[in-house]
């Protein structure tokens, strides 16, 4: 039975054949995980997977190289940060989209939040992105969440990408974005879209920002706004 | 103009660079690996350069439409800090790495018996990992200094055309030419090469693996070389296709041996939308 990991991903024979034996080595000595890691790419390609949209087939493989790990908890989550603070931006990207995948069966618990937090430090947009996929919304404290969400907004991740959003923003979220966007109109410089849906959810945070704008006879949010990001 | 920069150290240059460069003509470049102003003290100080090598600087290159490889090794220079010595249990890990797509730059800086162990050792792990090798020519004592690098790589066993041997100039042309190792010309506002220098060494030696660089670094240099070099080549009765293959051609087949070279147009989409480097440009 293929891996739900693998789903979507058709691999040429040779690249077949290379993951089972990397898989098995892994499951061998998982050791061999940082000579084979790197080489997802070069042996299965990176091609976009087309019913997974946003994945892609290196990405997919490093998931099932991951998954051939023995380890859980603490042990697990050690050797993940290893493998991601030794990896380029691609393993970095797959080690992140893989932890939902692994914390789905339980072994990994909240032992992947330190992988988390570092990606949200970097200035890559991409790896931003990632780390607030399902594991970063079912795990980060509710102060990472908003600051992390705020920072897409800065660099430009769309916030429709982010897991868990619906769900997790809160009122305190609502007022940050709020002042974000006072900021902002206060320069004459443009709101970002997809921030007001979060500020209406509790109007009263909009007080300065519908002043500002009404001031500048401007159209009310919603209405009229360019599509610029 | 088409061209591919083999090497130019861009964790020192800016986006102002970035931008020029891709108006010039500049859509690939190698950043080799090598030493920063300041002496480095540790390790971990490498493992971090060496990430921004594989991680932050293809992201910023991208950005500017220009596709970013590296060479990794530890220089000549630091190869003589003992403190650096654990670097070389570094290397096997990052060589491994997609965006490798050399070992370098190797060489002699002082040609002290520190420099030649670390160089055997790492023509060592270019046969290895099956890679091509960069290799810098010293700035004191050049000719000995080249001629004692040709030794070392001939006794290494590695074929010739998989070594670059970089920043040349008329006196040690000749013998890297013989060698049938690939030669690179480092072009300097001032110092180890300039352009109608370079149109005389092309006339002479002709165009076969002959490579041209920018070298830019974070002292005087400037990474719009290369394309003088192309604008001199025409101006000098060269054509478009003898231009295009010192810019493109022989360094895309130097370092394609290494069998990582991607030079898909870099993705825009995602890295384009006013992230941090490009803060501020307009959607």
């Amino acid at each position: 039975m293929t891996s739900p990991n693998l789903s979507g991903v058709e691999l040429s024979e040779d690249g077949a054949r290379w993951l089972e034996t990397a898989t098995r080595r892994i499951r061998e000595d998982e050791r061999a995980l940082a000579a084979l890691f790197p080489a997802a790419g070069r042996a299965c390609g990176r091609g976009p997977i087309p019913s997974r949209p946003g994945w892609t087939v290196d990405q997919a493989v490093r998931a099932e190289l991951l998954a051939a790990l023995p380890g859980k908890g603490a042990a697990l989550g050690e050797t993940l940060f290893e493998l991601y603070a030794h990896g380029d931006a691609a393993e970095r990207l797959a080690v992140l989209k893989a932890l939902p995948l692994l914390a789905g069966d339980g072994r990994l618990g909240d032992e992947g939040l330190p992988i988390v937090r570092d990606a949200l430090r970097t200035n890559d947009a991409r790896l931003v992105q990632a780390a607030l996929g399902g594991y970063g919304a079912d795990h980060l404290s509710d102060h990472a969440f908003r600051q992390a969400v705020l920072k897409c907004v800065f660099i430009g991740v769309p916030l429709a990408s982010v897991s868990g959003l619906d769900r997790r923003a809160d009122e305190e979220l609502a007022r940050m974005m709020a002042d974000f966007a006072e900021e902002r109109l206060r320069a004459g410089r443009e709101v970002p879209p997809d921030t007001w849906p979060l500020m209406e959810r509790h109007p009263h945070v909009l007080t300065k920002v519908h002043a500002l704008r009404s001031a500048k006879a401007s159209p009310p949010p919603g209405d009229g706004l360019d599509g610029r990001a | 103009m088409r061209i591919f920069d083999p090497h130019i150290h861009m964790t020192s240059r800016t986006t102002d660079d970035y931008e020029r460069m891709y108006e010039a003509g500049v859509r690939a470049v190698v950043e080799p690996a090598f030493w920063l102003g300041q002496p480095r003290t540790s390790p971990d100080t490498f493992a971090d350069y060496f990430d921004g090598l594989l991680g932050w600087e293809p992201y910023r290159a991208a950005q500017f439409g220009i596709t970013h490889h590296c060479t990794i090794a530890l220089n000549p220079k630091e190869a003589n800090d003992p403190r650096l010595r654990p670097v070389l249990d570094l290397l096997p890990r990052y060589l491994a790495k997609d965006g490798v797509v050399a070992v370098g730059e190797v060489g002699y800086d002082d040609m002290t018996p520190a420099e030649d162990e670390v160089l055997s050792l790492q023509l060592g792990l270019a046969a290895e990992h099956d890679l091509p090798v960069l290799v810098h020519t010293p700035h004191r004592d050049k000719a000995a200094g080249t001629r004692r690098t040709l030794d070392v790589v001939r006794e290494s066993g590695l074929p010739p055309e998989r070594v670059l041997v970089d920043h040349l100039n008329e006196v040690t042309v000749a013998m890297v030419a013989e060698s049938g190792c690939w030669m690179g010309f480092s072009v300097y506002p001032d110092t180890k090469m300039d352009e109608e220098r370079m149109i005389t060494i092309l006339k002479e030696h002709g165009l076969e693996r002959v490579l041209v660089n920018s070298a830019a670094d974070w002292g005087r240099s400037d990474p719009l070389k290369t394309r003088k070099v192309g604008d001199a080549m025409l101006a000098s009765g060269f054509s478009d296709a003898d231009v295009e293959t010192v810019l493109w051609d022989n360094p895309v087949a130097f370092y394609a041996q290494s069998g990582r070279l991607e030079l898909a147009e870099p993705t825009a989409g995602e890295s384009f939308a006013g992230n941090s480097v490009r803060r501020g440009v307009p959607a």
